[in-house]
């Protein structure tokens, strides 16, 4: 059974890697047959992955499939995997995601080859990470999605696109050697490992005589903590992100929008949190305070622009905002250290989780539009469109289905994630709730705007009119499974939201307790020093 | 010890001494006579001297590499002692020297693949090249402070020379003149130190350095003997200076732009990586002789040595890493990346000084400061490939447009994807970017940077300036992939690539170990272990 799930696991990490070597041997004229053999390799894949979600238990909060092989003995560094109800909804969406821009990635004809075969590579990199429980082999995952990036928006992407792949290569960069410095400083500190179970354990306190001291969790948490909240991103670390989106080609946007924004959440999750209890309660109100700026900002920022992917890009930011929030609103008693109202801190860890999976299904659904337009008609601006509606009914017909689940429709998937963050931020801050709202009212403007200055009107007088033709059948099947997730998990969100929360409600006492504890220790110094 | 019990000891250790273990040395300089009596009566038109280069360097690669066998794994020092103690072949000058020897068998193959000479000029060439590989060895195994002088200066004299080897050339010329004004300015300073120390301990034989410290200082601490310590002080201060220019380390770094400007390629590749291997095999030596760490004077002095030895490789990386943007010609591109590397060594070095001055130890008993020597030896390895790479690629290219300037190679990328694949990898692994070597390396000084850092809160800062100085790097090794993937093809763009097979199958071969380090470190970190082990230095 071990060796099973070894090689199960290790498959779903591996084989789109593997895949990509015989791409090398195929001659260049066969674009066509390079396609469809990526697209058999992402369908794999994505199959795997149901396999695995058919394979794990979701009552248990623990760990499951774990599987370790050591790797650098003298290190104590092993090839370890695992997953939970955390990480398995992020490995389907990143596999489906993979799958659905792979099918809108018949729209590259330039070097196709080295296309699929980098494309290939960044999938098993976001695996990779998403699977890893060794903190080593997170981190290698981590760099190895960084450099196919960096040529697929360098080589495939617009006009400014060398400008926009150095910033994103720099600031993730930038993120990667501080957590380089945090991960070495918890190998030292944590008795020489870089399990991640043990080094939350640890953190958690659930180690006897061990335990990360409350100052060297402070400093660990914000090492982190920079590192993905850059990736999240969190305003102002996300001007990386209009650049790369808007420079990227299509497909590459939507995994950029529906999956790599959710490692820096998932970096929260499962590293800076567990591992940090005290140093995230010290900087939770930082973490809501950004959040809330994030949304504001993001939402302002996407109501000024003219392009329309510049906008969308500009929405990510304000919706990464509510998963920051989500995870930030954990209030405590300043006398006693306890919890006060827990369950909304869980609830909020619940809104943080379900909305990077809402966000992954609108925002790839959101740029896929976006990109189906701009392949007909070769322009973005906003001030030039209209009538779409009349020209392409279909297309107009879920494009609006997909916006209006960004905006936060209720029935519709963004909805669940945006208004579980604000009723759970209401304990933490009434006023930061407010402020939060106040961005879904920002997000119903842009949209509706967007909406109105896209698809309605009498008629299309832009460039390129001719070209405004109906969809192909390849993006109509893009467009419908993701219109029907977004209805399916707004109708339906305990689909998601039930599995996850044994893992969640596990994590939130754990860290309740291991904050008392570092609490309590504080107090009694008090006492002391004041007797 | 009276002459006659010197001649006493030396008939008895001398006469033991084997040939055997001096093999690899000795199967270089006869490739060094060979190549150069090869011109005469016209045998060189059946054997060609890179033929004799390339032979004997493969041959005393393989020497090496079977005599490791042989390498006396013991704690019992008399056994690794060569030619009455002059050398010592223990598991560290073993390991350096096969690595010297690779990397001129490698070297030897390049300027052959890209006929960097022209068949008159080979046999100088190679004479010069194989004459600084015998000093490096000697370098790598030196146990007294003559022999380790001797090294240094045999590796030097020939690098000026081929510095300059295209006699033609202005600047090539005044690159040479500055590399040899700086070497003799350096190797004077370098004696001076030399024979304070000597002097002081009255003794240049490096076993000897710590009885005789035990002898000066006993348990007294520094201050206690204020004439000595201000003697040593000065003399070490003096040898690091000297050490400082060998590896072109701030502010002794300036002739290292110019030099690789001026040389050829391929030339370049060898000071930046065979000498500075070597010149990191007998600083260490040499300064684990000196700071004995069972004398607490010398203790204290070598945890006041490492700070300072990190401040200069903060310095050193800082330097390196900020000139190297601006550049457009590779090489000279590359030589401030040399530096910025040696910064990086050094501040391995640099913790190594300072935990050997304490007990402390990981998880497995072994001492942290040996784990700091481990880490150096794998960034070492990597280091030899990863730079190889880079300048094999700069090289071959040259030979195809005869261009060193960035600017001239914008779009070439796509006329040669396996040059570009090879020189990516090579790049990224310079950053520390996983999953290549060069990250495993970088991991492993951090670390031992952490561990210091328990001892003395400045390797905190040195840490923090090895952390930032990775993302100052990022931008000019990306510049070049920028310009030659990225960027289209431009009027200023000299011709098109076509590189041969061979070229490419020689870079994939050089290639394919960065990676190979990178995720199979099981595989290498043993001999990097083996080689840094208690029965070492």
């Amino acid at each position: 059974m071990q060796n099973f799930d070894l090689l199960l696991l290790t498959a779903i990490i591996f084989l789109p890697a593997t895949w990509a070597v015989p791409l090398l041997f195929f001659p260049k004229s066969a674009v066509e047959a390079m396609r469809w053999w990526t697209l058999a390799g992402t369908a794999i894949t994505f199959g795997l992955t149901l396999v695995l979600w058919g394979k794990v238990d979701f009552s248990s909060p623990d760990m499951q499939l774990v599987v370790a092989v050591p790797w650098i003995e003298p290190w104590n560094i092993a090839y370890r995997l695992g997953v939970d109800g955390i990480s398995l909804p992020l490995i389907v969406l990143t596999s489906g995601v993979c799958l659905l821009s792979m099918l809108a990635s018949w729209s590259v004809d330039k070097q196709v080859k080295g296309y699929l075969i980098l494309f290939l590579l960044l999938e098993t990199g976001i695996l990779g990470v998403f699977l890893a429980l060794d903190f080593f082999l997170f981190f290698i995952f981590w760099e190895v999605m960084l450099l196919p990036m960096y040529f697929l928006i360098g080589v495939w992407g617009g006009p400014r696109r060398e400008y926009a792949a150095i910033k994103f290569f720099l600031y993730t960069f930038v993120g990667s050697v501080l957590m380089l410095v945090a991960m070495l400083m918890l190998y030292f500190e944590g008795g020489y490992t870089f399990d991640l179970m043990r080094l939350a354990a640890i953190g958690e306190g659930r180690i006897d005589g061990l335990q990360f001291s409350r100052s060297f969790q402070i400093v660990t948490f914000w090492l982190l903590a920079i590192g993905f909240a850059i990736k999240l991103p969190v305003a102002p670390l996300h001007t990386w992100l209009p650049d790369a989106h808007v420079e990227a080609p299509t497909p590459i946007s939507m995994i950029l929008a529906g999956v790599l924004l959710k490692l820096g959440g998932y970096g929260f999750l499962r590293i800076a949190l567990p591992i940090c209890p005290y140093g995230t309660q010290a900087a939770a109100w930082a973490l809501v305070g950004f959040g809330v700026f994030s949304i504001l900002y993001g939402g302002l920022a996407a109501l000024a622009q003219t392009d329309f992917k510049r906008l969308v890009a500009y929405s990510s930011v304000s919706h990464m905002g509510f998963v920051l929030i989500g995870l930030g609103c954990w209030k405590i008693s300043e006398q006693t250290g306890m919890g006060v109202g827990l369950k909304h801190w869980e609830m909020g860890l619940h809104a943080a989780l379900f909305q990077m999976i809402a966000h992954g299904i609108t925002s790839t659904g959101m740029f896929f539009m976006v990109g189906v337009l701009y392949d007909r008609v070769h322009h973005r601006d906003l001030n030039r469109f209209g009538g779409i509606a009349n020209r392409m009914p279909e297309y107009a017909g879920l494009a609006a289905v997909l916006f209006f689940a960004g905006l936060g429709l209720p029935a519709l998937c963004g909805f669940i994630g945006e208004v579980f963050a604000i009723l759970a931020v209401w304990n933490y801050s009434p006023l930061a709730a407010v402020l939060s709202a106040l961005g879904m009212i920002l997000a119903a403007a842009y949209v509706l705007w967007t909406v109105q200055r896209v698809y309605l009107g009498s008629e299309y007088h832009g460039p390129l009119a001719e070209n405004l033709t109906a969809l192909l059948p390849r993006e109509r099947f893009v467009a419908y499974v993701l219109s029907i997730l977004a209805i399916v998990f707004g109708v339906l969100p305990n689909l998601l939201l039930s599995r996850m929360q044994p893992p969640l409600h596990q994590l939130v006492i754990r860290m309740d307790e291991a904050y008392r504890g570092l609490h309590q220790v504080l107090a009694s110094i008090g006492q002391a020093g004041g007797g | 010890m009276t002459f006659a019990e010197l001649v006493a000891q030396w008939l008895q250790q001398g006469l033991k001494s084997p040939l055997g273990p001096f093999a690899p040395e000795l199967v270089i300089s006869a490739a060094i006579v060979g190549a150069l009596l090869v011109r005469l009566g016209g045998f060189d038109r059946a054997i060609p001297a890179w033929f004799v280069a390339l032979g004997g360097s493969l041959l005393a690669l393989l020497l090496a590499v079977t005599g490791l066998d042989d390498v006396p794994r013991t704690l019992a020092v008399d056994d690794q002692l060569l030619f009455t103690g002059l050398l010592r072949l223990d598991p560290w000058a073993a390991f350096f020297r096969v690595y010297v020897l690779l990397f001129t068998a490698l070297i030897v193959g390049l300027i052959v693949l890209t006929r960097l000479v022209d068949h008159e000029d080979n046999p100088d060439l190679f004479a010069m090249l194989l004459g600084a590989t015998l000093g490096m060895l000697l370098m790598c195994s030196a146990n007294h402070v003559l022999m380790l002088f001797l090294g240094i200066e045999m590796a030097s004299i020939p690098s000026y020379a081929m510095t300059g080897f295209f006699k033609g050339r202005r600047q090539s010329g005044e690159a040479a003149l500055k590399f040899a004004v700086y070497g003799a300015a350096a190797a004077g300073i370098l004696l001076y130190g030399l024979s304070l120390v000597c002097g002081i301990l009255g003794t240049a034989d490096l076993q000897e350095f710590s009885p005789k410290l035990a002898l000066i200082f006993g348990d007294a601490a520094l201050g206690d003997r204020v004439a000595e310590t201000r003697g040593l002080a000065l003399g070490l201060i003096l040898i690091l200076a000297g050490f400082g220019f060998k590896l072109s380390l701030v502010p002794f770094h300036f002739w290292c732009p110019d030099a690789f400007e001026g040389a050829a390629a391929e030339i370049a590749a060898y000071l930046s990586v065979a000498s500075k291997g070597a010149a990191f095999a007998a600083l260490v030596r040499f300064l684990a002789a000196i700071f004995d760490p069972t004398i607490p004077a010398m203790a204290s002095m070598g945890y006041g040595a490492g700070i300072v030895l990190g401040g200069v490789a903060i310095l050193t990386a800082t330097l390196g890493n900020l000139a190297a943007y601006p550049q457009t010609n590779l090489k000279r591109l590359f030589a401030y990346s040399t530096i910025a590397h040696a910064g990086y060594l050094l501040m391995g070095v640099a913790a190594w000084l300072v935990l050997l001055s304490s007990s402390l130890v990981r998880q497995d008993g072994t001492p942290a400061a040996q784990r700091a020597l481990e880490g150096l030896v794998y960034y070492l390895v990597a280091y030899l490939f990863m730079n190889l790479v880079v300048f094999a690629a700069t090289a071959m290219i040259r030979n195809q447009i005869f261009s060193e300037d960035l600017r001239r190679w914008s779009g070439l990328g796509a006329s040669a994807p396996l040059l570009t694949g090879c020189l990516a990898v090579g790049l990224f692994s310079l950053i520390g970017v996983p999953p290549f070597g060069g990250f495993i390396g970088k991991l492993f000084v951090f670390s031992s940077l952490v561990d210091a850092s328990s001892l003395h809160g400045i390797f905190w800062i040195v840490l923090a300036a090895g952390a930032i100085n990775t993302v100052f790097s990022l931008f000019y090794y990306v510049k070049i992939l920028r310009v030659m993937v990225l960027s289209p093809r431009s009027a200023e763009t000299a011709g098109e690539l076509n590189v041969e097979w061979a070229d490419n199958s020689y870079l994939l071969m050089i290639t394919i170990p960065i990676v190979v380090l990178g995720l199979a470190v099981p595989l290498v970190l043993p001999i990097c272990q083996w080689a840094a082990g208690p029965w070492s230095l």
